[in-house]
């Protein structure tokens, strides 16, 4: 690496890797900046150029640049509770899948989530196994935040950083090291305002939006920036943002999709449902046709409520429904 | 027995991170025990009590804190090692931003959270800078593209260290967290060990109990502010000024 830098010019080394520049400002050479024309290896010693090549191989680790797609995890069936075997010995889930957890407080869903998240290799209480596109993952599946299997959603989540929404997705994408910042912020910008019905400008602070626009820009965002190919949902709330089209846009966006919810709709959504009880997937089961059938019928009683609802915001009364 | 430094600013939540994880290392039949150190007050020794963790608090009082820590630091080890310990945390509060604890073959955890502000990485220096590994909490309440900004300036920090997120309220990850623990070196003195980063110079007239402010009381090791503007700089953006 640092026989190739001490050849490249400043221009060149700083538009391939722009973060070379601020770590060369921190090691007080920030004025080589001033010699775009100049090849590194006359402006820095040896060991500065060792530095730097370790800092830009460490930072491409990191960014993943340089790695494989992720189009399957493979969760391999560990104990239950109880110690008995975990009556389901694998499931498989692909890139565009809808899985739907279900389970009562205290069966194991997080257990699951996080054996996943930190890709276990019989090594958590569970003693289950999670591979990666069929086989054993490396460590920096666990330890680099770039690498980070799963992203995650809940309703709980907020935004805390005072930033319009256009800084905030810059911020983002900058922090990936994306390609093409301006087009992946206009698409979020367009999806988040598609999925939450009530359009916002790329000027709002991204504090002020409502909690149906923040969902909305929060898996727009997550479906396009984020890094990590599993997204987990905890519920979607029902308020103010098209869930139906928030899947779809995950899915358009190759992720796996993982849904801890209770709520009928996203569950008959899903293309499977992995049932959770004492510590172990009990079950996976795909809906029945009779449900997706039930499904239409529950959207149909979904509209109503939002209609209802839209009526009571419009100050109407609902003496007829 | 292994030994683990942990550092981080205030409220970060290392606390919490360091009874939720040791709760897992106490189920696997380990003896643990933890030294708190803080500057005027703490009752956290209680929390550490409740969860059947064996603890002792020191207090630097007027003291510099990070000085009160390296200079107590052995006597602690000694202690765990008599009470037989098998795993002695370190915590360090109310350390200032420009210290570290960490110690050389000794496994450093910084600890820090995702509402402290993407600044805050870069101002809080060799705690975060010579950390093996660094935890960051509070990731429940803030979004995903925030957790991964924060994360990525982290790493910008500290290129080498391993990162993990828990949740210090329902102990998430801190399984994860507990196994490097157990992988941790087995220490058995750290006389003659280093720090990683030197502690604070100062030995000035405050130091020694001068309270009175001006040129006239001060002695010893004092630097002053350079209040001009930077070469460069044309306006300290005062209202009206002159571009």
């Amino acid at each position: 690496m640092s026989q190739n830098l001490e050849s490249l010019t400043v221009e060149t080394v700083f538009s391939r890797w722009p973060f070379a520049q601020q770590h060369l400002a921190e090691a007080g050479l920030a004025e080589i900046a001033d010699k775009p024309e100049a090849p590194l290896g006359e402006l820095l010693n040896a060991g500065q150029l060792e530095n730097l090549g370790n800092f830009i191989s460490v930072m491409e680790d990191f960014l993943g640049t340089k790695d494989e797609k992720v189009a399957e995890v493979t969760i391999l069936g560990g104990r239950a509770k109880d110690g008995s075997d975990e009556p389901v010995r694998e499931l498989t889930v692909n890139v565009g899948d809808v899985v739907c957890i279900v389970g009562p407080t205290g069966s194991g869903k997080s257990r699951l989530l996080a054996d996943i998240e930190w890709v276990a290799r019989g090594d958590t209480p569970t003693g289950r196994h999670v591979l990666i596109n069929g086989e054993v993952p490396g460590d920096k599946w666990r330890f680099s935040s770039e690498h980070k299997l799963v992203a995650q959603l809940s309703q709980n989540m907020n935004f805390v950083m005072d930033l319009s929404v256009e800084e905030f997705l810059n911020l983002h994408a900058e922090s990936r090291q994306a390609a093409d910042p301006e087009e992946k912020i206009k698409r979020i910008w367009n999806w988040a305002n598609e999925l939450a019905g009530e359009p916002f400008a790329l000027d709002t602070p991204v504090t002020s939006l409502s909690g149906g626009q923040s969902r909305a820009l929060m898996i727009a965002d997550t479906a396009v920036l984020s890094a990590s190919p599993v997204v987990l949902i905890d519920e979607i709330e029902n308020a103010g943002i098209d869930r139906q089209q928030a899947l779809d846009i995950l899915i358009r966006e190759e992720k796996i999709v993982l849904m801890a919810t209770h709520d009928p709709i996203l569950a008959l959504m899903g293309d499977k449902r992995v049932i959770i009880n004492n510590g172990a997937m009990q079950k996976v089961i795909e809906p029945s046709e009779q449900e997706k059938a039930n499904l239409t019928e529950l959207r149909a009683l979904d509209a109503k409520l939002m209609g209802l609802r839209h009526r009571l915001r419009m100050g109407e009364r609902l003496d007829e429904i | 027995m292994r030994f683990v430094t942990v550092s981080g600013p205030p409220s970060s939540g290392k606390t919490a991170v360091i009874i939720k994880t040791l709760e897992h290392l106490q189920k696997a039949g380990q003896k643990v025990g933890v030294v708190k150190f803080d500057c005027l007050f703490t009752d956290d020794d209680e929390l550490f009590r409740k969860n059947g963790i064996i603890v002792r608090k020191g207090l630097a009082g007027a003291l510099c804190p990070d000085h009160y820590f390296v200079s107590n630091v052995e006597e602690c080890v000694q202690w765990g090692l008599q009470e037989g310990l098998d795993v002695l945390v370190s915590e360090s509060a109310g350390l200032c931003n420009r210290c570290s604890p960490h110690i050389r073959e000794v496994l450093a955890l910084c600890v820090i959270d995702n509402l402290s502000g993407i600044g805050t990485p870069k101002k809080i220096g060799p705690m975060l800078k010579a950390a093996d590994v660094v935890v960051i909490t509070k990731g429940d309440i803030v979004s995903q593209a925030e957790r991964e900004v924060f994360a990525a300036r982290v790493h910008m920090v500290n290129t080498k260290a391993r990162l993990l997120h828990v949740n210090g309220i329902t102990g998430q990850g801190s399984f994860e967290l507990s196994t490097l623990w157990t992988e941790a070196e087995d220490t058995a003195t750290v006389e003659g060990k280093k720090l990683r980063f030197s502690m604070p110079a100062a030995l000035c007239s405050y130091c020694l109990g001068e309270t009175r402010i001006g040129s006239d009381y001060q002695m010893g090791n004092v630097r002053k502010i350079d209040l001009d503007l930077p070469t460069g700089l044309k306006t300290d953006g005062a209202p009206g000024a002159a571009e």
